[in-house]
């Protein structure tokens, strides 16, 4: 590949860009659901989540991609998980110290990104065969795409469920004198996995080819 | 690449480990003097919120916070095995953690086994009294104690009574989100305030119930029940027995109202 300064080569725009809808890790790989349902009642934590997915994921895939050539077949696994688990120990002791507040309210969620397959599936069908420039634009397009899933999903369930966006109030709600009765299927575990699977929907109504085979 | 002999494979396999724990190691030792500082500054935030003295989940910078405690807060050190209060001004209140204290068999001593399962109290515990002028309108007491799956840590407010419940908070706890979680929430804690400790005997009599307490005026020692929390709620019960007990403030309490009597 020659990479012109500046302009990405098709490969690379293709990495960044592909996962936000072609190939979006939520809503076509059906990945990450865990946490997307978890962090999902307020703006705060999921965008606070989503640079965390996304930092973890990009990083990951430029380490491993880089190493790629030298790491032995028979434990690429363990060195992958020993790379993504240094940089998630590192990404939740970095919140702990700027955003103390945001980092108590993600508790486990952090944590967990260890275990987020978006980032182990990356490292293992993206960086393991392709050059670390392209491996980090996927890791950084594969970040956006889960967190686009997740900031509409706790766009809506913030809104409608405490009628706040980033704790302001947009829509007063009744018990504070306002006209809005909040919808508490919002705030529980069930509103996202509806909201998900409406995306989900739509998604594919809109992209047939994205429907699998029956 | 062809099969990697088994001594590269185990270098390899080191390689990354060493390179992966200087890392880590590196970023928790240079974050750590931050982090602290958050704790701290995050303990303090929940003495002024059962104070009242600032809303709940509100997040006013570490002077504002110092600021606060500088004009409302007077911290009393208190002997836990003497149950008196003791004057140390060499004691730096603001650092201290009398729950790694509690940890510390330098610091602390054992205590008979009870409900709330607190094996070790530290000898020095601080009492917050939030000032009015010269007098206390306020005393907060620290609380811990077991629940289903954690420690919780919290603070019990007492109007000058001492007797009478001004609000509660926790501050860390692992209960599960949406049950035992639920001690966290606004209207659940609201739900304390007016609520009386002790029996006309000197017992303690506060208890979360199961259901649904009534109002405070006809059922004094009564708090609502959290659904699908028994364990969470029966800790917290136990909790408020045994720092409000014997074992507990409760002797400090005695002095601090025959003082003020007398």
């Amino acid at each position: 590949m020659s990479a012109t300064p500046g302009i990405l080569t098709k490969q690379q725009r293709e990495a960044l860009v592909d996962p936000l809808i072609n190939n979006n890790p939520i809503a076509l790989q059906i990945l990450g659901i865990c946490s997307a349902l978890a962090v999902t009642t307020k703006m705060e934590t999921a965008v606070v989540m989503s640079i965390g997915l996304t930092v973890v994921t990009a990083f990951s895939n430029l380490v491993i991609s880089l190493m790629r050539n030298y790491i032995p077949a028979s434990i690429r696994i363990v060195v992958q998980l020993t790379v993504i688990a240094s940089l998630v120990i590192v990404t939740d002791q970095v919140l702990k110290a700027f955003v103390f507040d945001v980092s108590k309210q993600l508790s486990v969620f952090v944590g967990l990104i260890i275990t987020n397959c978006i980032v182990m599936g990356r490292a293992e069908a993206y960086a393991m065969a392709n050059p670390p420039a392209a491996s980090f634009l996927d890791g950084i397009g594969n970040g956006l795409g889960y967190s686009l899933v997740l900031i509409s999903v706790a766009f809506i369930r913030e809104l409608f469920g405490s009628g706040k966006l980033f704790g302001v109030s947009i829509l007063p709600l009744t018990t504070e004198g306002g006209w809005y009765t909040s919808n508490g299927l919002m705030l529980l575990a069930p509103g996202a996995f509806f909201l998900i699977g409406t995306f989900i929907w739509a998604l594919r109504t809109w992209k047939p080819e994205q429907i699998e085979a029956e | 690449m062809s099969q990697p002999t088994t001594s590269y494979t185990v270098a390899f396999a080191g390689g990354v480990c060493l390179i992966c724990s200087l890392f880590v190691s590196g970023a928790a030792v240079a974050l750590k003097d931050k982090q602290d500082a958050n704790k701290v500054l995050d303990k303090q935030k929940k003495v002024l919120s059962v104070a009242g003295l600032i809303e709940e989940g509100a997040s006013p910078d570490a002077a504002e916070v110092d600021r606060i405690f500088a004009e409302r807060i007077s911290a009393r050190i208190i002997n836990m095995q003497a149950k008196k209060e003791i004057d140390d001004p060499s004691f730096d209140v603001k650092a201290y953690d009398p729950v790694k204290a509690a940890k510390d068999p330098a610091q602390s001593f054992a205590v008979t086994p009870n409900k709330a399962k607190v094996g070790r109290v530290p000898n020095r515990q601080v009492v917050y009294c939030v000032k009015q002028g010269e007098s206390c309108e306020q005393y907060i007491i620290p609380v811990e104690g077991k629940g289903l799956w954690s420690t919780m840590y919290g603070f019990l407010s007492l109007e000058p009574d001492l007797n009478t419940v001004r609000g509660i908070t926790f501050y860390a706890h692992g209960e599960t989100p949406g049950l035992g979680g639920e001690i966290d929430n606004p209207n659940w804690k609201a739900g304390w305030k007016g609520r009386r400790i002790y029996a006309a005997d000197g017992a303690v009599a506060l208890k979360v119930k199961k259901g649904k307490a009534g109002d405070a005026a006809s059922d004094p020692h009564g708090i609502d029940g959290l659904s699908g929390a028994t364990l969470t709620t029966n800790g917290v019960s136990y909790l408020v027995d045994f720092w409000l007990g014997d074992a507990g403030f409760r002797p400090y309490l005695n002095t601090l109202k025959s003082g003020s009597a007398g």
